[in-house]
């Protein structure tokens, strides 16, 4: 199980789900592939694709109702739907933002860790009754002989969160979904959890995709990073690489309007403007163009190619640190608006503290 | 935190709203008491913001549904302006309501389904009886100017209901529901923590806007430190039931000096810094509120915890002398 080799592999995933309006196309052209041991950072606003590509991932999502398209390659091979469900639970397991959603409320803790091991593993009741309470330790469930008989409600959010992955590390998975695991959960538990994580991974070459909307999050987590908006990529690089280089406006603009510790109280906030886009019929050009500051006309005409610069991928005509960039916001400025009709500011005097990336 | 005490607050005509010793206990089955608020005291100076942080169950929806006397508290005075709110009859209470507004999370489950946007707006108008209705009348045309206010279209808000509208405009909403009634005091109750970043942001931003339009005084609950950092002029940290530091936001921030805040701080993630979380998690688990412990309730979880911290409950001191306050026996910074 050596570290640094794929272990899945995406190329051109769609999901389209039929409502009455049209064809939904929540996911749109995903690709990339994920190292053992690695951990893929998932980040955009909500709705943007990112729960619905991991459960379609896998294979969690079929239906009528669903169009799935693209290939999925887990440890060399490549699967179909059917066998993508096959392997979760197993080789790949799952953690959600709210615990309580998934835990089951009237049975207790114990014999919530104890199924998947008898039913993965084949041991005996009393095997695996040794094995949850060596689960919940590793989790750091203080008094877990105690912890098994009770209920789910008993617990606090952080504790039920740790009972969520001690059951989702029962089957011993080569690959964790973490979807917003910590976004209920207080700052100091959510270090707890992410730490937890973090030492699977070390112990057990654990690969994992979390998905979160916090920033920095992402940053101190993750060894890449894809940013997705209306079910397409806009950027995707290493961690470092993106923070360092950051191509994408829309990234820019999500990463401008966080509130940070380091800023003075007051520090006025940057929103992006705007909603983010309708699926079934999404801007034709470039689906950020509408709330972009730097959008011009090909933006809303053409769509923008994802462009692979060593690595750092991103879909845009005017990335941020490049000449074309900045003349498409002078011309924007000089104008008032964008080319589709977003009102924005003239250009910011010097003395603005609050500029990041340009 | 922490401790108890008093030396923190400012002179009674400088604030609008002063609370002192508060507590609040609730009743937990087999004669057993939770703890939930257990001698708070602070105050709100007219035109300021006050951030209440700190973990979940610390108490901080307590806190501030004691202030608007949802119950009436075990003990301790709440003092609105000249009026002692904790000795008041209902139909006193009743009349001071409009006065002191609450927001709370959920954006879309606490607005009524049923009702078309601009009734809800205007609903406290009629039930607080400030102001007969009908198309044109004062009262209508004060409702248009708020809705217009928080950045919603009023002819759109007489046709749609709140499930047309996302969770950013149902916060929208909730805010100028709560404007119309022109109240002195909005109590937020993590009004932003069910929203977007982006989304966020407009919100936080036009909170402050209407704070400085119709001049307001604010408290904002939130378990987010940069987003109470952010919104307040002064911060308050709590910890299972008890204020552990209060003070000037910037200088809380840049000199946390109770061991509880840098904890909390230390646990904050920052895109700007790869290794902001890199350090030590916060050892053990939160103690239940039914037991708290003697002496420093953080005392179980204290990496600087001592004897006198087992037995003796610190009371609140000035640190440096700034507008910064902890309760604490051995202070990070003093
Ligand atoms: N009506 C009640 N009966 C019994 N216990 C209560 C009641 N209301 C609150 N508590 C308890 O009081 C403590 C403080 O609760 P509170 O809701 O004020 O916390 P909080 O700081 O607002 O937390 P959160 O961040 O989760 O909203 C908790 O231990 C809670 O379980
Ligand atoms: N079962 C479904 N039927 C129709 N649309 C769906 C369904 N599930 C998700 N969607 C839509 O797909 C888009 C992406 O959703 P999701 O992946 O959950 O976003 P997020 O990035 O917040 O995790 C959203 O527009 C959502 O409304
Ligand atoms: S500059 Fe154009 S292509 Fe790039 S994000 Fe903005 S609208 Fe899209
Ligand atoms: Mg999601
Ligand atoms: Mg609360």
């Amino acid at each position: 199980m050596a570290v640094n080799t794929p272990l899945l592999e995406v190329e051109n995933f769609n999901v389209g789900f039929k409502t009455e309006r049209g064809l939904a196309k929540a996911v749109d052209g995903v690709s990339f592939v994920l190292n053992r041991g690695e951990t893929l950072g998932i980040v955009g606003e909500s709705g943007s694709g990112k729960s619905v590509l991991n459960r379609g991932i896998m294979g969690l999502i079929a239906s009528s109702r669903v169009v799935e398209t693209g290939s999925v390659i887990f440890d060399g091979v490549q699967l179909a739907n059917q066998d993508r469900q096959d392997l979760w639970g197993k080789r790949i397991s799952m953690i959600f933002q709210d615990p309580m959603t998934s835990l089951n409320p009237v049975m207790k803790i114990g014999k919530q860790i104890n199924e998947p091991i008898r039913k993965h593993l084949g041991f005996s009741k009393s095997q695996a009754t040794e094995r949850a309470i060596e689960l919940l330790t590793s989790v750091g469930i203080p008094e877990p002989a105690r912890r098994i008989s009770q209920y789910p409600h008993e617990m606090s959010g952080g504790m039920r969160q740790r009972v969520m992955i001690a059951i989702a590390m029962s089957g011993e998975p080569e690959m964790m979904v973490a979807d917003e695991p910590t976004t209920a959960l207080d700052v100091t538990v959510q270090k707890y959890i992410l730490d937890l994580l973090r030492q699977v991974q070390l112990d057990r070459g654990m690969a994992m995709t979390l998905i979160t909307h916090d920033l920095g999050v992402a940053r101190g987590r993750t060894d890449q990073i894809m940013v997705m908006y209306g079910g397409r990529i806009m950027e995707h690089a290493e961690t470092e690489a993106l923070f360092a280089n950051m191509r994408h406006p829309y990234t820019e603009a999500l990463l401008a309007s966080i509130p940070r510790l380091a800023h003075a109280k007051h520090t006025r906030l940057s929103p992006i403007p705007g909603a983010p886009p309708d699926i079934v019929e999404p801007p034709p050009g470039c689906r950020f163009a509408p709330r972009c500051r730097y959008a011009q006309q090909q933006c809303i005409t053409e769509s923008p190619a994802v462009i692979d610069d060593n690595g750092h991928r991103y879909a845009c005509f005017y990335p941020v640190g490049t000449d074309e960039n900045a003349e498409a916001l002078a011309t924007n400025q000089a104008r008032g608006e964008t080319a589709t009709g977003l009102k924005i500011g003239p250009a910011p005097s010097k003395t603005d503290n609050d500029g990041e990336n340009g | 935190m922490a401790g108890s005490g008093t030396a923190h607050l400012r002179d009674k005509d400088d604030v609008i709203l002063r609370v002192q010793d508060l507590v609040m206990e609730f009743p937990a089955g087999k004669g057993q008491v939770v703890h939930a608020v257990s001698g708070i005291s602070f105050d709100i100076a007219e035109g300021e913001t006050l951030g209440l942080v700190g973990e979940s169950g610390c108490g901080k929806s307590t806190t501030a549904k004691a202030v608007i006397q949802l119950p009436i508290p075990t003990s301790g005075s709440v003092l609105f302006e000249e009026t002692e709110l904790t000795g008041l009859s209902k139909e006193e209470l009743r009349q001071t309501r409009p006065q002191l507004q609450m927001i709370f999370q959920d954006p879309i489950a606490s607005l009524n389904p049923r009702r078309r946007v601009f009734d809800i707006v205007s609903e406290g108008l009629e039930v607080w009886g400030s102001g007969g209705g009908g198309e044109g009348s004062f009262a209508e045309s004060r409702v248009e100017e708020i809705i217009r206010a928080v950045g919603l279209d009023p002819d759109q808000t007489r046709k749609r209901r709140p499930h047309e509208y996302s969770g950013g405009q149902c916060q929208r909403i909730s805010v100028a529901r709560a404007l119309v009634l022109d109240p002195k005091i909005i109590i937020c109750d993590e009004p932003v923590s069910a929203l977007d970043v982006s989304v966020q942001a407009q919100v936080l931003n036009m909170l402050e806007d209407m704070k400085a339009r119709y001049g307001l005084t604010l408290m904002f609950i939130s378990h987010d430190l940069s987003v109470v950092k952010n919104i307040s002029d002064r911060v308050a940290v709590m910890y299972l039931g008890k204020m552990c530091e209060i003070g000037d936001g910037d200088l809380l921030f840049a000199n946390p000096a109770h061991p509880y805040t840098k904890v909390l701080l230390a646990a904050v993630p920052d895109p700007e810094n790869q290794h902001a979380n890199d350090g030590e998690v916060l050892a053990g688990e939160l103690p239940s509120p039914i037991d708290p412990p003697t002496g420093c309730r953080f005392n179980t979880r204290c990496p600087h915890a001592q004897d006198i911290c087992r037995t003796t409950e610190p009371q609140i001191e000035q640190v440096g002398d700034g507008d910064h306050w902890v309760a604490c026996h051995f202070p990070l910074v003093s």
